[in-house]
């Protein structure tokens, strides 16, 4: 068996072409990669596109100048009735909504008569003259001045007497839901977003930190530690969705103890509900990123502290867990972005309901921003895809600093031992 | 008492605790200058720990028995005879009371309710004092108790350091409490509704229509068959057919052709991607993207197609899994031995021919198990179902069609205004059961797979 190989004729022309084959398919593949990712870039793009588009108009409103002549309204309110509690339910009974609606014209929106009793309630002395107040728009003027269909109000007339104008909505930032989308804000919705985080991150932060310590520095290797860690990675996987069926068997279900039965733990729609789910959904996600910081912690460092006499729990809270801190705190920001962000479980324990007051506490029926975005959604009114989108920009954006601030963290602190 | 008041309370004794203990501890060393055992801050959190464990503890357990006290108090009132024998009705009087007793500002809307919020508000008042006075007597009797053990022999430190071992040990063992939770939780209602609908007939029945619930045979209505095609086509296949090509080429593309400032801006572009809320792809998909598929599907001369189609759902869905598929492939990769793909491109090899040819076969469990991990993360997922996909349960294999996935049933079971008992919402238990069960046993063999191929490499 010792027939010579004939060598190989790099320089023929089947071995050059087979080279130039072989070359344009590396070519094609990496191209294929390269499309990949900039198609998954194109399709970021094209949805934050999309929502800037969709979401612009929502942090904008027009208002109308309507001048208000207050004493040939007449409405039936005494002073005294303006300085109590009840003003607003006096002037709602004394027909303000109809004298508004009438001196509107179908130029202002459903809910300006609401502007108007605010306005009074400021300056009761109002009510002795007529007064031009500056009041949103109804949905076709505001339409026409966006260059849609001609409202048939000739919006360009007071347009150009300077009656008409268009400037940014604060009440988006500080209103409550509303059934009128040029009234509705998202106020009352991120403010139950941060209480419902606070819940959430007063109990996950400890509870998963002191978890991953114990794992990481305490647990002897042996089959109860292994069920922990077994349990922990699979909680990290489990669909969002389960723990808002927890939430709502464990919390909300009817809770006896000792014989009586004492109706649900916790009250409904509220925070402290929605919080307590998400911290048991984000845990995991903390523990994990705990024990990789931990576990990134040299030996050396243990061992400097063990030999001058610091006791287990001394090397562990004074050395170990500051050196850790910044791997444990990017894990944690992280685990809230994802909390911040989660719709499913909360819709499950009832945080949707229609809120026109801000929660003041932990226990008043809230709802949350992404919650608040899903409710919009169902809405066709034109007004409300804007709001909608704009919600999505805010809650983007906070999503994005917290990332951010990951991100900025993990590069800043980030230790080669 | 109010319940802040009170944790307030309870924490400002266990700081005056620590202080004093402290300080003692520092008398001690003074005297005794090198012999005294401990340190004195050890001391200190010895003394804060006896004031503050007992005090929580039984905070913890007054607050789960005092409702109930509460109500028997209530249920003593001589108003509270007129209250009707029927526990809904009963129920609902006693917690418009409660929430007239809270809120000045109310008024009663049953005149029982507004005869017995007196009495509510004393009883809470009566023992809300009751349990807090016995609270921070707890704490007192505590604090009091350490502080007089402490000495210059004292073993403050081991004491303390045993105690932290044990917070520590209780913290991790709320992980198992939960997994334990979730599955009785679950277990117990599905049970509840398999007294009522047998499990073969919700696991192969083909029917599913909720809505009309035969009260004599509710199970011949509640077949799931049909959402598990549905979860399985969107899910597993769609949404599998645009991440996993779009994913693995990422990641090839990122680990192996790009160069360093291309990658240190697209890793975190995939980064934001994966930290897009899933209610924003929901929203996206219902309003962007399902009319777009439908314009598609009628202008192929699909004329029936529907505007809540598996595809637009399943897009979305797949678009959303990208960054993890890449990011599990990603790690495979990184995985197989540098030696492997040098000795094949010294070999003369092209890199698509290395890649293609030795590193997806050396990290194709780790890959196959990343796409295990995206199908149980994609069937669990719910927001983007919910508002882009349909409520309408077909079996179908058109992606124009519409289909709908067990998380959305669930969602809509239990979101509308049906009461807690019934078969409609226990139903959604029991598909949670279902859904909890597939994705563990996917997570478990995924996990396992990766463990055991890592460790082949190392």
């Amino acid at each position: 068996m010792n027939s010579a190989r004939t060598p190989t004729d790099w320089k023929g022309t089947a071995m050059q072409a087979r080279i130039r084959r072989r070359y344009r398919s590396e070519r094609a593949f990496k191209l294929a990669g390269l499309a990949a990712v900039i198609l998954s870039a194109a399709f970021l793009a094209f949805l934050l596109v999309t929502m800037a588009w969709n979401g612009a108009g929502g942090f904008t409103r027009t208002e109308v100048a309507l001048k208000l002549d207050f004493p040939a309204m007449a409405l039936p309110v005494t002073p005294t009735q303006l300085r109590s509690p009840a003003a607003d339910l006096a002037l709602s009974g004394a027909g303000l909504k109809n004298a508004v609606e009438t001196a509107g014209e179908g130029w202002v929106s459903d809910s300006a008569w609401m502007k108007v009793r605010d306005a009074i309630k400021a300056d009761p002395s109002m009510l002795g003259r007529s007064q031009v107040i500056w009041l949103p728009a109804s949905p076709a003027v505001e339409a026409e001045m966006r260059g849609g269909p001609d409202a048939g109000l000739e919006v360009h007339v007071l347009q150009s007497r300077g009656l008409v104008r268009t400037g940014f909505n604060l009440d988006f930032l500080t209103a409550s839901n509303s059934t009128d989308p040029t009234a509705a804000g998202i106020w009352g919705a991120l403010k139950g977003s941060l209480l419902t985080m606070l819940v959430t991150f007063l109990i996950a932060f400890p509870v998963g930190v002191l978890s991953a310590i114990y794992l990481e520095e305490y647990a002897a290797r042996n089959r109860w530690t292994d069920l922990i860690e077994v349990s922990i990675n699979n909680l990290a996987a489990v669909p969002s969705i389960i723990f808002g069926l927890l939430g709502l068997a464990v919390f909300l279900g009817t809770f006896s103890l000792f014989g009586h039965t004492i109706g649900p733990l916790f009250p409904r729609s509220a925070a402290v509900v929605g919080g307590l789910t998400l911290a048991l959904m984000i845990m995991p996600v903390i523990v994990i990123a705990s024990r990789n910081a931990i576990k990134a912690v040299p030996p050396s460092i243990r061992d400097a502290a063990y030999a001058v006499g610091a006791s287990r729990v001394q090397v562990v809270f004074h050395h170990v867990l500051p050196l850790a801190l910044p791997g444990i705190l990017t894990g944690t920001i992280i685990g809230m972005a994802r909390a911040l962000g989660e719709t499913a479980p909360l819709l499950l324990i009832g945080m949707r309901a229609f809120i026109v007051t801000p929660p003041e506490g932990f226990t008043d029926p809230s709802t949350v921003l992404p919650v608040q975005i899903f409710l919009w959604s169902d809405e066709v009114s034109r007004g409300f895809i804007e709001k909608t989108s704009a919600a999505i920009i805010v809650l983007l954006v906070f999503l994005l600093a917290m990332n951010g601030l990951a991100i900025y963290l993990r590069n800043k602190f980030e230790t080669r031992w | 008492m109010n319940a802040f008041a009170l944790l307030f309370l309870i924490a400002g004794l266990g700081l005056i605790g620590w202080l004093t203990g402290r300080a003692r501890a520092v008398r001690f060393d003074r005297g005794a200058r090198g012999r005294v055992n401990s340190l004195p801050s050890q001391h200190g959190w010895y003394v804060a720990l006896w004031t503050l464990l007992p005090a929580l503890l039984f905070v913890a357990v007054w607050s789960a028995v005092s409702p109930g006290l509460i109500r028997q108090a209530v249920l003593e009132h001589p108003a509270a005879a007129k209250l009707s024998d029927f526990a809904f009705e009963r129920d609902a009087v006693i917690d418009e009371a409660g929430r007239v007793a809270a809120d000045p500002r109310a008024s009663a809307f049953n005149p029982i309710a507004a005869e017995l919020a007196p009495a509510v508000r004393e009883a809470r008042s009566r023992y809300g004092w009751m349990g807090g006075g016995t609270a921070m007597l707890l704490a007192f009797a505590g604090g009091a108790f350490a502080f007089s053990r402490l000495s210059v022999d004292f073993r403050a430190r081991t004491r303390v350091e045993r105690w932290v071992m044990l917070i520590l040990l209780l913290a991790s063992l709320i992980a198992i409490l939960t997994t334990i939770g979730i599955f009785l939780s679950l277990l117990w209602e599905s049970l509840r509704f398999f007294s009522a609908v047998s499990p073969v007939e919700l696991l192969f029945g083909t029917h599913w229509s909720p809505q009309v619930i035969d009260p004599k045979h509710p199970g011949a209505s509640l077949g799931a068959v049909p959402l598990f095609w549905g979860t399985f086509f969107i899910g597993a296949v769609i949404a599998m057919i645009v991440a996993i090509p779009f994913g693995l080429m990422s990641a090839i593309y990122l680990t192996q052709y790009a160069p360093a400032r291309v990658r240190a801006w697209m890793k975190p572009m995939l980064e934001i991607l994966a930290g897009v809320p899933t209610v924003v792809y929901g929203y996206f998909a219902a309003l962007t993207v399902a009319p777009a598929v439908r314009n598609l599907a009628v202008a192929l001369g699909d004329t029936y197609a529907s505007s809540e189609s598996a595809l637009a759902a399943g897009l979305v869905m797949g678009v959303m899994i990208i960054p993890f598929v890449s990011s599990m492939a990603d790690d495979a990769i990184a995985a197989v031995p540098t030696a492997m793909r040098d000795g094949s491109l010294a070999m003369g090899a092209t890199t698509s021919e290395t890649i293609g040819r030795v590193l997806i076969p050396a990290a194709l469990p780790g890959v196959v198990a990343g796409v295990l991990l995206a199908v149980s993360r994609a069937i669990g997922e719910t927001m983007i179902v919910v508002m882009a996909a349909s409520g309408a349960a077909n079996v179908t294999l058109n992606p124009f069609e519409s289909a709908t996935t067990v998380t959305k049933q669930i969602v809509d079971l239990l979101t509308g205004e049906a009461e807690f008992d019934s078969p409609k919402t226990l139903a959604a238990f029991a598909l949670g059961l279902t859904l909890f069960v597939i994705t563990l046993l996917l997570n478990i063999f995924a996990l396992r797979v990766v463990k055991k191929y890592r460790e082949a490499y190392e």
